[in-house]
């Protein structure tokens, strides 16, 4: 990626320097050619239709030129490729805190493996702040309420300054760090070194922990949808709308879930705004992420939801589970997209 | 009948012996005099806010933050940001020269509203007054931007009293606009048709229709953040279901097209300096007014290109990508003009000359490394680094702070009727031009190798290239510093200037210097195009009039 950056930055520098010495040859040639004292009256030229043409022509055609190119380096640039591993990260007044799926946590170092595509989905607890590993020729700016993301291909092994490049407050030049490019093999035994589980089963813990897993569980009694199998797969919407189960979606879904309510359920969840810390959040998200792809699975509802902490009600009318007490989870999954009656 | 006010000026009074005392100035009308009064102001909210860029720049000389505090150091680059672009370069050429010369310029005896014109510049220094006071008070640490939620929840300085301040020198632009607008409209001299209308008009009134358009979304925009910090509605908060990135958006649609306005009436004062020093009629002058025209216009569609990283849709980024090089255009097409106006022309190398020179060179820069910006997949590595400070430099002090000196020195005789030395004003103008490439061309560097803006600290690395924009920046104050004191001193000692030194074409060289309180005895009939150069020297030819300079 850097190369691909690096061509275009270095093409550009070359035009500019073409268009920087040519005006200001003209200008020089033009000043001593037509000084005073050697061209004592000067000779009055209106202007000249085919050169405005030409010079307002040529350089339209030359920037476009340019746009189509760095467009193409900006697809490259947001569109991680496919089974990139997935680094979470938090930024804070004035720190980097980043999770690793296999359950490292870390601040201000970020280590990744070299020769492998990452993927960071990052958020911010407070201020904007920016993502920013200049030998990347990378930046994204971390948001507070919203996942941001980018991605990169470290080659060599070594460290490499991270920067927030969005200015956050009093000490945000020390909202500094350093990214460690490791030998893969080197990577893979310092991820799964010293941890006590994955940042699913974190986020398996905080499901349970929140009570989570009283409504969304695999029985056809879950007042909110099964999640297995729906990450990264269409959501039918009660508005007839349909949206992509992404890491933001799951994010507001938690944090804000009246705003997109899954077709055939009630808004009745309770907001976790300001319940849960980014990291938790996190863990959750790659929870139900896990949960998408199968590597994890529902767990077992841990208490009955007999002391009305929630208001009991019904999924949906006409339902055959009437009984919030089904003793054993039916096989069947609800479908990803669920359909207005189930 | 050009030189019908030539040589019985000296005994008549003019708008500066007109009348005498404070209350004469205070509770003046007139557009010259309000010129000047805009013209102190500025001149001490520039060395204002340049003393804040040299403690920068003093920090900045080894990596580790050591001369001042962290907070005392982001207070010093914000309040640098607010007084150097709200308070100098946004007034700088349209509140001075434009209020100075428009009338002149189009032969008329005043501004279309003398009033509403002195009414403008009080509403700038109690707007000015606000932000000296958050300053002295305590100073703002947000960056000249108010981006939230910084700005709304988490910063802990004078926000209130600065955007306050910024809100209200925003009315005083937006009356200034709405002057030059209706002046242009409507107190035209016989005969001066819109196509005969000097550049520096077009360009003015380009200028002003952007201020007018543009400033009331910055007013809305700075009193939803003051509505935020004060009773937390929401709007720009994530929690509470705002969005922070509006903020940027409402922002960015007055503060790009800002650079327009400030930039824009430099141009049109590099227009009419080069037509007069090259002896000709400006190249291309359709094509050059109309691209003022263009630039206006696609000023207001490229905002978001402030934005690629900052989480806008990728398709958003691409158009506003497109858009922005577009802007790239017109830019381009008066580069070229002005350079072809120097062909076959009878060149001469007076001081606003060399500006115009120095204006050209560094405007090229700083318009091509904003190509690299629009390039979406180079602005992800060099936005928020040291290489936007110096393309924004480029522009604005390369460019606009280039072309205000080009037209304090060009109509500093207009103004006052001295001449200002040549030798040291040249010497003074190289330099400005040796300083400011010195202080910023190491800039592009640094950003390039990826050194973030607004960095009270930095990896030592880094320090070489800082060490020479510093350097730089020491020259670049000396050669700020000399006008102050010639200028001063040809008050006194200054060449008497006569009505026009430099055989200049323009209804303002065909009065008095300094004018007579109403400008013209008579009003004039125009009956020819602007820049009639081939008249003017023909018909001093004929009388064998010795030209000056």
């Amino acid at each position: 990626m850097a190369g691909h950056v690096d061509a275009l930055y270095f093409a550009l520098v070359a035009i500019a320097a073409f268009f920087t010495f040519l005006i200001s040859a003209l200008i020089l040639f033009f000043a001593i050619r037509y000084r005073k004292e050697r061209n004592p009256h000067a000779t009055q030229i209106h202007g000249s239709t085919a050169l405005e043409l030409m010079w307002t022509g040529i350089p339209l055609g030359i920037v476009m030129i340019i746009f189509v190119w760095s467009a193409v380096i900006f697809f490259m640039q947001t569109r991680p490729p496919k089974g990139a591993m997935e680094i979470y990260a938090v930024g804070k007044q004035w720190m980097w805190k980043f999770q690793h799926t296999e359950g490292q946590r870390e601040i201000n170092q970020l280590h990744v493996p070299a020769g492998r595509d990452v993927r960071m989905i990052m958020t911010s607890q407070d201020v904007i702040h920016s993502f920013y590993v200049p030998v990347f020729r990378i930046k994204a700016d971390v948001l507070p309420g919203r996942y941001t993301s980018t991605w990169f291909h470290a080659t060599t092994p070594g460290r490499y300054h991270l920067f927030c490049a969005e200015y956050c407050g009093t000490q945000h030049s020390g909202m500094v760090g350093e990214v460690i490019v490791m030998d893969p093999a080197d990577y893979d035994r310092w991820a799964s070194g010293g941890v006590d589980g994955s940042l699913a089963s974190a986020g398996e813990k905080s499901f349970q922990q929140y009570g989570c897993s009283m409504c969304h569980r695999g029985d056809a009694a879950g007042r909110g949808p099964n999640l297995v199998g729906v990450f990264g797969r269409p959501v039918l919407l009660d508005d007839g709308r349909t949206v992509t189960a992404d890491e933001s979606y799951v994010r507001e879904s938690i944090l804000n879930p009246g705003v997109k309510i899954a077709s055939g359920f009630k808004n009745i969840m309770p907001t976790f705004e300001g319940q849960l810390s980014e990291e938790e959040v996190i863990g959750l998200v790659a929870y139900v992420k896990a949960l998408g792809d199968g590597t994890a699975n529902l767990p077992l509802p841990v208490s009955e939801p007999n002391s009305g902490t929630y208001p009991v009600a019904p999924k949906v009318e006409g339902s055959a589970a009437k009984s919030d007490k089904t003793a054993t989870p039916p096989a069947k999954a609800i479908p990803a997209k669920p359909t207005a009656k189930q | 009948m050009m030189e019908t006010a030539s040589h019985t000026t000296e005994a008549k009074t003019n708008y500066l012996n007109a009348d005498y005392g404070v209350k004469s100035w205070l509770l003046t009308t007139d557009h010259k005099r309000i010129a000047l009064l805009y013209l102190g102001s500025i001149t001490l909210f520039f060395f204002l806010g340049g003393f804040f860029a040299m403690l920068i720049r003093l920090e900045l000389l080894t990596p580790a933050g050591d001369l001042v505090l962290a907070d005392t150091y982001n207070k010093l680059f914000t309040m640098h940001g607010i007084v150097m672009i709200f308070l100098f370069l946004i007034p700088s050429v349209p509140a001075v020269f434009g209020n100075f010369l428009v009338p002149m310029m189009i032969g008329a005896k005043d501004l279309a509203f003398p009033r509403l014109n002195l009414a403008s510049w009080y509403i700038f220094i109690t707007g000015a007054g606000f932000i000296l006071y958050a300053i002295l008070t305590g100073g703002v640490d947000t960056g000249w931007t108010f981006y939230t939620p910084y700005s709304t929840t988490y910063s802990n300085s004078n926000v209130i009293t600065a955007a306050l301040g910024v809100f209200i020198t925003g009315f005083s632009s937006i009356f200034t606009g709405l002057n030059i607008i209706v002046t242009v409209h409507r107190m035209r001299a016989p005969g001066l048709t819109w196509r005969r209308l000097p550049l520096f008009i077009w360009a003015n009134y380009a200028a002003s229709v952007i201020m007018v358009l543009g400033t009331p979304v910055l007013a809305i925009t700075i009193v939803l953040v003051a509505l935020e910090r004060l009773f937390h509605l929401g709007i720009f908060d994530a929690r509470l279901g705002g969005d922070p990135l509006l903020f940027q958006h409402l922002f960015w649609f007055y503060s790009h097209p800002a650079v327009y306005i400030m930039i824009l009436p430099g141009m049109g004062v590099i227009s009419e300096v080069i037509a007069c020093f090259s002896r000709k009629r400006v190249f291309g002058y359709d094509f050059i007014a109309m691209s003022s025209i263009a630039i206006a216009v696609l000023g207001f569609l490229v905002w978001a290109h402030h934005m690629y990283v900052a989480g806008i849709s990728t398709y958003a980024a691409l158009i506003f990508s497109m858009l922005s090089f577009f802007v790239a255009i017109p830019s381009a097409v008066k580069v070229f003009n002005w350079t072809a106006t120097l062909y076959k022309g009878s060149i001469t190398f007076e001081t606003p000359m060399l500006y115009v020179f120095a204006f050209i060179g560094l405007f090229t820069i700083g318009g091509l490394t904003g190509v690299f910006l629009a390039a979406v997949g180079i602005d992800l590595h060099v936005t928020d680094t040291y290489f936007v400070v110096a393309h924004f430099h480029y522009v604005m002090v390369g460019g606009m702070v280039t072309a205000f000196m080009c037209a304090l020195h060009f109509w500093w005789p207009k103004m006052t009727g001295k001449m200002y030395p040549e030798g040291f004003s040249k010497l003074s103008a190289v330099l400005v031009f040796i300083g400011f490439n010195l202080t910023f061309f190491p800039q592009f560097l640094l950003g390039y190798m990826g050194m973030p803006r607004r960095y009270h600290a930095y990896p030592p690395e880094f320090q070489v290239l800082n060490v020479l924009s510093t350097a730089g920046a020491s020259i670049l104050a000396a050669g700020f510093l000399m006008p102050m004191i010639y200028f001063a001193w040809s008050l006194q000692y200054g060449k008497d200037a006569g009505p026009n030194p430099y055989r200049a074409a323009g209804l303002e060289w065909m009065t008095a210097s300094p004018p007579p309180t109403f400008n013209f005895d008579e009003t004039p009939v125009v009956t020819w195009e602007a820049y009639n150069y081939d008249e003017i020297d023909a018909a001093d030819q004929n009388k064998g009039v010795e030209v000056a300079g």
